[in-house]
């Protein structure tokens, strides 16, 4: 369960005061699959960022599973970000030098996992997203379908409950595009994982179980999928 | 093991980068070394002095010789265990590039105050024996392709005329820093033939007396002592320790090492300069990437550890070449400068030296780069693809 309240933040840019999120309050269940929607400007990626906790909010608090991540420091937000949250860019942000089963395996460097079970989780998590095939391939030797789901292996290898996704089909073309939402779909459906998920496109909105609409700051309106 | 291989692999990522970084920290160091060796070389002569040994000079000047005959009033002073004297020669052979120090000495008596010149006895013999022989040293034996037997001629420059002397024995040098670089004939030869030819140089006197001493502690109190002696004399005398008096000669042209010393860590400087702007592009080249280590939950300080590493690494592997370069660079170097340096070789402290500065240079290069990467804010990180 995601518990937001009253969460502000706001940027200063000399003189004046950028307010991106106004007195914004939400619940997500745990389990649910949410598309954050909204105009360019809207505060739906920094909500999503404020939530995984990469980014401060100015005021308000964030309570994930009954953790108030707000409160917690610097070392301790990363701890928990390993733990708990996948992460799925745009642009994929795999390592360039790194290959496709390197990259799903860096997460695992954070935790205690012995060789022979990494090795046993990256091939598990490579196959689930179909890429078994492409283990030895260097992202630029991979399509960018390929590459974002690279990107949902590495989310998925330390079996985190929530997953973030920001503009996860932006970069792709159409094709590529619904079988990453499909994937998110399945993991979200079959493994119960928690997936929020910011798009400016309605289509690829449709694959969440729930939208929320944001306009300057605000929260506009909630509806839940037909 | 993940991470070590992602260190190497970041710093082979830009290959000419990081290849001309690697040149400019190779020559960097390697300069260093060299100039280091060079200094070093200067202070050989002072090294390897002794002590225990005086050396009495006339106190207006080294070019003017002292009466023979103060020699055995030197001897008589209390504190003197050995005395013996030497003239300066200054003779060239063949060419005036192929300058070498040579010296006319009282073979005996100069030898026992040398134990570090080491001759077999069947050399010395023949040397003690025959007043036109001389010996060298292996290093100026090797140079010139000297055998014994040879016959060489000098030409005098302080003492006009063809002077010929007959290679008697080559000494070695009993330890690694003894000169092995002079030559030294019969000053008997060289007085008698001052006078034969009518040479308008003072007959009968020698350029220093060197005399050791039984207690090196009193040194000081037997050289005054010995120019007590010849106070209100014509000649008066200036005593030294043999360490003090090599100094002397490298006091002289100290300008020089100072320039050399300071070009040095120039050097050093520049290439720390020149690795520090490497580090920042790379730093802020991969600014996303560490953005994404840091959301992946990489701590700061790992990331941060993470631009050091490849400084360091890339510092460590410039550093261990250029040392291990500096010592076949030294040996050609050694040979093109011929007999300047007495004893010219790169000391495990140089190399030592060399290591540290290269490591320094990483160290210093990586501070700003790693402040930046550690402060990297993931969301501005990430927007910055």
């Amino acid at each position: 369960m995601i518990r937001i309240r009253q969460l502000c933040k706001s940027y200063r840019r000399g003189d004046q005061v950028l307010t991106v999120l106004d007195d914004l309050s939400l619940d997500v269940a745990q389990g649910s699959f949410l598309a954050l929607m909204g105009p360019s400007g809207s505060g739906k990626s920094t909500l999503l960022n404020l939530i995984a906790g990469i980014d401060r909010p100015t005021k308000g608090s964030i309570e994930i599973e009954g953790l108030d991540i707000v409160n917690l420091s610097d070392s301790q937000l990363a701890a928990w970000r390993a733990e708990n949250v996948g992460f799925i860019f745009q642009f994929y942000n795999l390592i360039p030098v790194l290959t496709a089963y390197e990259n799903v395996e860096l997460p695992l460097q954070l935790t205690n996992t012995s060789a022979a079970e990494r090795r046993q989780q990256v091939e598990q998590a490579l196959a689930q997203v179909g890429l078994s095939d492409r283990m030895g391939h260097r992202p630029n030797e991979l399509s960018g379908g390929q590459q974002q789901r690279v990107a949902i292996a590495r989310a998925l290898i330390t079996s985190p409950s929530l997953i973030v996704a920001d503009e996860p089909t932006g970069d792709l073309d159409r094709v590529a595009g619904e079988e990453v939402l499909k994937m998110l779909q399945r993991l979200n459906s079959h493994q119960g994982k928690t997936i929020l998920m910011v798009t400016h496109d309605p289509k690829a909105a449709s694959y969440a179980g729930a939208m929320v609409h944001l306009d300057k700051g605000q929260l506009e309106s909630e509806s839940v999928a037909a | 093991m993940l991470i070590l291989k992602l260190l190497f692999l970041n710093l082979w990522r830009n290959r000419m980068r990081s290849l001309l970084t690697f040149i400019g920290l190779l020559v960097a160091v390697l300069a260093f070394g060299l100039l280091s060796t060079v200094v070093k070389a200067w202070y050989a002569g002072a090294e390897a002095a002794s002590e225990a040994r005086l050396i009495t000079r006339s106190s207006i000047s080294l070019i003017f010789p002292l009466p023979l005959n103060y020699g055995e009033r030197i001897r008589g002073i209390d504190g003197v265990e050995r005395m013996t004297y030497s003239r300066w020669f200054g003779g060239v052979y063949k060419d005036t590039r192929n300058f070498f120090p040579q010296f006319g000495v009282d073979p005996p008596s100069y030898f026992e105050i040398y134990p570090e010149y080491m001759l077999s006895d069947e050399e010395r013999a023949a040397f003690y024996r025959d007043r036109r022989s001389a010996v060298v040293g292996r290093r100026l034996a090797n140079e010139h392709g000297f055998k014994v037997g040879d016959l060489i001629t000098l030409k005098g420059q302080i003492f006009p005329g063809q002077w010929e002397f007959l290679i008697a024995g080559i000494y070695d040098g009993k330890e690694e820093k003894t000169d092995t670089g002079k030559m030294y004939f019969h000053w008997v030869y060289l007085n008698e033939e001052v006078k034969k030819r009518n040479i308008s140089r003072d007959a009968d006197s020698v350029g220093v007396f060197i005399t050791s001493v039984s207690d090196p502690s009193r040194a000081a109190e037997v050289g005054m002592a010995i120019d007590t002696l010849f106070t209100n004399s014509p000649k008066e005398t200036l005593t030294e320790t043999e360490q003090a008096f090599q100094l002397g000669f490298v006091a002289m042209t100290e300008a020089i090492v100072v320039a050399i010393r300071a070009v040095s860590f120039v050097v050093i400087l520049i290439i720390m300069a020149v690795m520090a702007n490497t580090m920042s592009m790379t730093a802020r080249e991969r600014t996303p990437e560490y953005a994404t280590l840091k959301a992946l939950g990489f701590s700061p300080r790992f990331v941060a550890g993470l631009v050091l590493a490849e400084s360091m690494l890339l510092a460590a592997l410039g550093g261990l070449t250029a040392v291990a370069l500096t010592f076949p660079v030294a040996m050609v170097f050694q040979s093109l400068t011929g007999n300047m340096f007495r004893h010219f070789a790169v000391s495990f402290d140089t190399s030592l030296m060399q290591f540290g500065a290269a490591l320094v240079t990483g160290l210093v290069a990586a501070v700003f780069p790693c402040i930046r990467a550690y402060r990297i804010r993931i969301v501005e990180g990430l927007r910055a693809i």
